[in-house]
């Protein structure tokens, strides 16, 4: 069995019972669900797991739509346009069973997405619902998976679903610059959820390669629709793969962090990458080009390369300096910076380090101060390196950076052979 | 061998997350896997709806029930085979239920055969 079944069942139930319920009663779709997943666990646990568990699920799940909307349908008020059909016992278990067929459940998922991507919440808070609601975290595991407080995100979410309950309902998908909107703020909330999962604070390894699964997986459901499977989404799926190929060597076999530089390039997923080679191509079948045909570009120059220093670094420059011009930030140049200081040379990397703009929003980056420290280094500067490196310590999210950090000055005061190389991570 | 009814008792909240729910089933599916290639399940059982009746007295009323606390209902229960009480004992200690506060209680049934 999938180890995620429960987690991904749960986003198919929730989509197709706000379709029923209506986005405003998103509570009491996910309470229903949770109640059919709640009851497969007592029978599977003794009777074993039914051969087609999804199907199993959705009739649990429709029997227990059809008690409620016996029951309360005269208090709810229910999806408008199904608000009649529902009503009636004449129509109501005819039409909870059409929502319930795969393909409304599938278009149903993609419905969801677009409805938690509303443009009035903001890019983070759209990434909590997008868990919660179609990837099946418990309020706690969102919390987990953003190191914050769970009542602090708990109150975050319900006030998200009390917004989202006062707007135009669950996301009609018409072809249409309505749609065309959405779909880009569709697209940032999953490579934000990607990102949180490969660079984000998150310290559980197991939880960070969950996240970019769960953002791999809903990008390949729009992948899979023919009003959303433009080229942005392509190449935000190789960028997605050729980064996700990298994931496995990360980390070396006790679970520390790894540099680039340092990585068993063997290690990286081969059919991942050759899976992004083949969605790049695919993306460059229209006029645009976005962030994410360059953020794939990058990616893929890296994947290509069988050794840090064969990194085609002018390349990734270039690249940087088209990023730059597309959606400027201080990460971005932050990056740009490390792949001048390959090609150019430390004290060049230093200088683009210097000139960064609106450098402020990288204090409590602990990756800023440790790029100063790796090019420290490497034009010998170890004690400079090594205050660096304190300073990127304070300001570690997790033990492992911690622990990165830590072995990083003890390389300062006592320089090896091993570790040397650029400080991005893979 | 004699037959014990394993009756459970909690063991899991409402609240669990749909990860959580899944762990934890599989763990219940691992642990009457490996009693049933010991040779102790004589039968899985079943689960039990949290709901029914109370018919009591020679009255004959039907009364909804029982009404007990989630963790003090019969949630389900199994029929192992086991050499003693002693042996059913401790082959119920690897049951997933008591990692969530729920119990196992085991009751030795009356054979036929004297």
């Amino acid at each position: 069995m999938n180890d995620s079944l429960f987690r991904r069942e749960s986003g198919r139930l929730v989509s197709a019972l706000t379709r029923i319920f209506g986005v405003h009663n998103l509570q009491l779709a996910e309470d229903v669900a949770q109640e059919a997943l709640v009851r497969a666990f007592e029978v599977w646990k003794l009777r074993g797991v039914p051969e087609n568990p999804s199907a199993w699920l959705v009739a649990v799940a429709k029997n227990l739509a059809l008690d409620v909307l016996r029951r309360q349908r005269t208090a709810l008020s229910l999806a408008p346009d199904l608000e009649n059909l529902l009503q009636t016992e004449w129509t109501v278990a005819s039409v909870v069973n059409e929502q319930f067929e795969p393909k409304n459940i599938g278009d149903d998922l993609l419905r969801m997405m677009f409805t938690c991507a509303r443009p009035k919440l903001s890019e983070n808070v759209q990434v909590a619902l997008v868990l919660q609601v179609l990837c099946g975290f418990s309020v706690r595991e969102v919390a987990q998976a953003f190191l914050s407080e769970e009542a602090a995100m708990e109150k975050k979410l319900v006030r998200a679903k009390a917004t989202l309950a006062e707007s135009d309902g669950f996301f009609e998908l018409l072809q249409g610059p309505a749609l065309v909107k959405r779909l880009a703020g569709v697209q940032r909330a999953l490579y934000l959820l990607f990102n949180e999962g490969y660079h984000g604070a998150s310290t559980a390894s197991a939880v960070r390669v969950e996240l970019c699964e769960e953002a791999m997986r809903l990008t390949s459901l729009l992948l899979a629709h023919p009003l959303t499977t433009t080229p942005r989404t392509s190449a935000l799926a190789a960028l997605m793969c050729f980064n996700a190929a990298r994931l496995p060597g990360r980390v070396d076999d006790a679970g520390e962090l790894l540099q680039l530089a340092d990585q068993d390039r063997s290690k990286w997923n081969s059919a991942l990458i050759a899976e992004g080679e083949r969605l790049l191509e695919q993306s460059a079948s229209g006029p645009e080009l976005s962030e994410y045909h360059v953020e794939a570009a990058i990616a893929g120059v890296h994947s290509r390369a069988k050794t840090a220093n064969a990194t085609q670094w002018n390349q990734i420059v270039a690249l940087y300096d088209a990023l730059m011009a597309l959606r400027p930030s201080p990460v971005i140049e932050l990056n740009r910076a490390v792949a001048i200081a390959q090609h150019e040379g430390p004290g060049a990397g230093i200088a683009a380090l210097n000139a960064i703009e609106n450098r402020e929003r990288l204090d409590a980056y602990p990756f800023f101060p440790a790029a100063y420290g790796e090019l420290e280094l490497r034009r010998g500067q170890h004690e400079i390196a090594a205050e660096h490196f304190q300073r990127a310590l304070t300001l570690a999210r997790s033990p492992e950076e911690r622990r990165f950090f830590e072995r990083r000055i003890a390389h300062c005061k006592n320089p090896s052979p091993m570790g040397r190389g650029s400080a991005k991570r893979g | 061998m004699s037959e014990f009814l394993f009756l459970y008792r909690g063991g899991m909240p409402m609240t669990a997350s749909a990860a959580d729910l899944q762990a934890q089933m599989e763990k219940w599916g691992a642990w009457l896997k490996e009693l049933a290639t010991r040779g102790h399940v004589k039968d899985p059982g079943h689960p039990l709806e949290k709901f029914g009746r109370v018919v009591q007295g020679s009255s004959k009323t039907v009364n909804d029930g029982p009404y007990a606390e989630a963790k003090d209902l019969v949630g389900g229960y199994t029929l192992i085979n086991a050499k003693d009480l002693d042996h059913a004992a401790e082959l119920s200690r690897g049951c997933p239920v008591l990692a969530f506060g729920g119990s196992v209680e085991i009751r030795p049934l009356i054979a036929m055969k004297p």
